[in-house]
């Protein structure tokens, strides 16, 4: 655990090597926020309830996913195993008296952790001076969202890390992040909130792990009575579900990766 | 230098009454090769490595030579675990590689030239901070060694430098460190002095000589630069097409291909090619003869100063280059294993 814990830090500490980026950053999820947040509202003037949403959800909803979006980087960037894996650079990393799995879960903790409190927090705050956001009343309802945030970060992870890990397999991944750095967003509900899709593939797209990334953790948030069970603890459920299924098959995976390694390059 | 290991510090470089520390034996490794254009792909089976059999005890530094695509970076995964045998038996510090890879990363340092394990946006300092978590080594045997390493390899001035900013020999410097904090048995090399200066190449090869006359750390080594090998090995192994085509020393390497030395005669005054028994003049510029011996060469050296004026005279050694290079050819008098 030392070794994770000084794996996390380090991730942390790296990602504040690059001001600049995280400024950039900064300003584009409040530009796509405020973009996304003035359609959401010409939308709901023409229909103020949509399945439940009405036009501060949506809204509320399209910030935190901004705000998420680097945290639990849906669209990339993705973990650079891939890169090494297609470089033959993951022999370093496999050489280490450590799980891959949990290597590269400790940095991205760290990532996270940088981006929840550099990314998230600044990208939210914008939000809520230029728009009216639903802030939830209960200190409690806030400390779930805090655990359904790092749930969706495990969650991420382990689908972000099986991406990479296809390209031992594939030799590369990115072909996989052509199609899941497109169509995860959407599923996730950072594009649109699920709501707004047909009531069918709603309930479809809210099963599927990618809506633990966002959708949950803004029903969370709002407090709605959507989430499975109607309750929060329900939505944190199906979240804790989904992260123990996909880190289990990503642990397994690795077994099976390295066993039948490619390791590339001379 | 002292080592993390308590029996390092004192044993003998032969390290007698060990086993080997690396063991294979018919070692071989296939790679399925899909080729062809897109919808009409062939699966072609190559082998890397087809049966490499080898036996290093402790404290040998063994040089592992051969052309490009001979074998020698599959071998190296193999040994360390993160490329699964196809076939044959292998043993490293007493594990099975590819099974206990992560116990194995324990007992070995392994650096491959061309890769870095140290983390690219962070000063070097935490890289190396970092292995003391990773291979659970107490913290005062880690300050200790790191301040020995910190002093052989002169990394005092760079220590505080983030990674990316690092010069290659210094990159090179803090990777060996990094294999080397945990006290490890054996060390990997796979082309270590890559792309480095004559200065920096030459620190590398004095520590890894100290490192294995002082700690008798076992040391394996791929290398394409002869001169790592005719300072470092005593003992070369030289595998080509996938099998071993060498296995001794380096002074059987030059015996075992025809290479003859070479005797340069600087004569009086210029003269007709020299005719004498045991030698062939390959060469004339001037006053000056080059003249392949296959006779002793103080023998030849009498005949020719019989019959000419000698103002000089050197005895050149075929150089190692040429002989790993005429053994490529397939030139080798037999292949020969102790």
């Amino acid at each position: 655990m030392r070794v994770h814990r000084a794996v996390y830090v380090r991730g942390l500490r790296r990602h504040t090597t690059y001001r600049a980026a995280t400024l950039a950053g900064i300003l584009t999820n409040c530009v796509f926020g405020a973009i996304n947040a003035t359609v959401m509202l010409a939308l709901f003037a023409a229909r103020p309830h949509i399945n439940g949403y009405d036009a501060g959800d949506a809204v509320t909803q399209v910030f935190l996913g901004q705000a998420l979006l680097a945290v639990v980087a849906v669209m990339g960037p993705p973990l650079e195993l891939g890169e090494r894996v297609r470089s033959g650079d993951v022999a370093t990393d496999l050489l280490r008296p450590v799980s891959l799995l949990g290597w590269w879960l400790a940095e991205d903790l760290g990532r996270a952790t940088f981006s929840l409190a550099f990314r998230a927090v600044p990208t939210f705050a914008v939000g809520l001076v230029l728009f009216d956001l639903v802030l939830p009343g209960d200190p409690l309802r806030w400390a779930a969202t805090l655990v359904s945030t790092v749930l969706a970060v495990l969650v991420s992870f382990a689908l972000r890390y099986l991406y990479e890990l296809a390209g031992f397999w594939l030799l590369d991944s990115r072909g996989i992040w052509a199609v899941a750095g497109l169509l995860g967003p959407v599923a996730a509900g950072t594009l649109l909130p699920l709501p707004l899709f047909p009531p069918a593939l709603a309930e479809v797209l809210r099963v599927l792990p990618w809506a633990s990334i966002v959708q949950i953790p803004a029903e969370v948030f709002l407090g709605k009575d959507s989430l499975p069970g109607g309750t929060v603890l329900g939505g944190l459920a199906l979240q804790a579900c989904w992260a123990a299924a996909l880190l289990s098959l990503g642990a397994w995976a690795t077994g099976r990766a390295t066993r039948r390694v490619v390791v590339q390059g001379g | 230098m002292t080592s993390v290991r308590e029996s390092a510090g004192s044993a003998p470089p032969s390290g007698a009454g060990e086993g080997p520390v690396i063991e294979a034996v018919g070692l071989g490794r296939d790679f399925v090769l899909s080729e062809g254009p897109f919808l009409r792909r062939r699966r072609r089976v190559v082998s890397a490595v087809s049966d490499v059999t080898l036996t290093v005890r402790p404290g040998e530094i063994v040089g592992y030579l051969g052309p490009n695509g001979a074998g020698k970076s599959s071998t190296m995964k193999m040994l360390t675990g993160i490329l699964t045998p196809t076939r044959g038996h292998l043993r490293v510090a007493g594990l099975e590689p590819s099974r206990q890879r992560t116990r194995l990363a324990g007992r070995i340092g392994v650096v491959f030239g061309q890769r870095t394990t140290l983390w690219w946006d962070l000063p070097l300092r935490d890289s190396l901070a970092l292995t003391r978590h990773l291979y659970r080594v107490p913290a005062a045997d880690h300050a200790r060694r790191l301040a020995e390493l910190t002093e052989l390899l002169e990394l005092g001035p760079f220590l505080a430098t983030p990674v990316r900013q690092l010069s290659l020999g210094q990159r090179m410097r803090g990777d060996l460190t990094a294999a080397l904090l945990h006290g490890p048995r054996l060390l990997v090399l796979d082309e270590p002095t890559i792309g480095l200066d004559v200065v920096s190449k030459s620190t590398i090869r004095e520590f890894l000589l100290r490192l294995n006359g002082e700690e008798g750390t076992t040391i394996l080594l791929t290398t394409h630069d002869l001169g790592d090998v005719e300072r470092l090995c005593e003992r070369v192994v030289v595998i080509d097409r996938g099998r071993k085509a060498y296995d001794g020393g380096l002074d059987g390497l030059r015996a075992s291909v025809p290479a003859p030395r070479v005797l340069v005669v600087d004569l009086a005054s210029p003269v007709g090619p020299v005719r004498v028994e045991g030698a062939r003049c390959v060469r004339v510029e001037g006053p000056r003869q080059w003249l392949e011996l296959s006779d002793n060469p103080a023998a030849v050296i009498a005949r020719v100063a019989d019959r000419h004026e000698v103002a000089d005279l050197t005895l050149r050694e075929p150089d190692i280059e040429g002989v790993v290079a005429a053994l490529y050819r397939g030139e080798a008098a037999g292949n020969r294993t102790p």
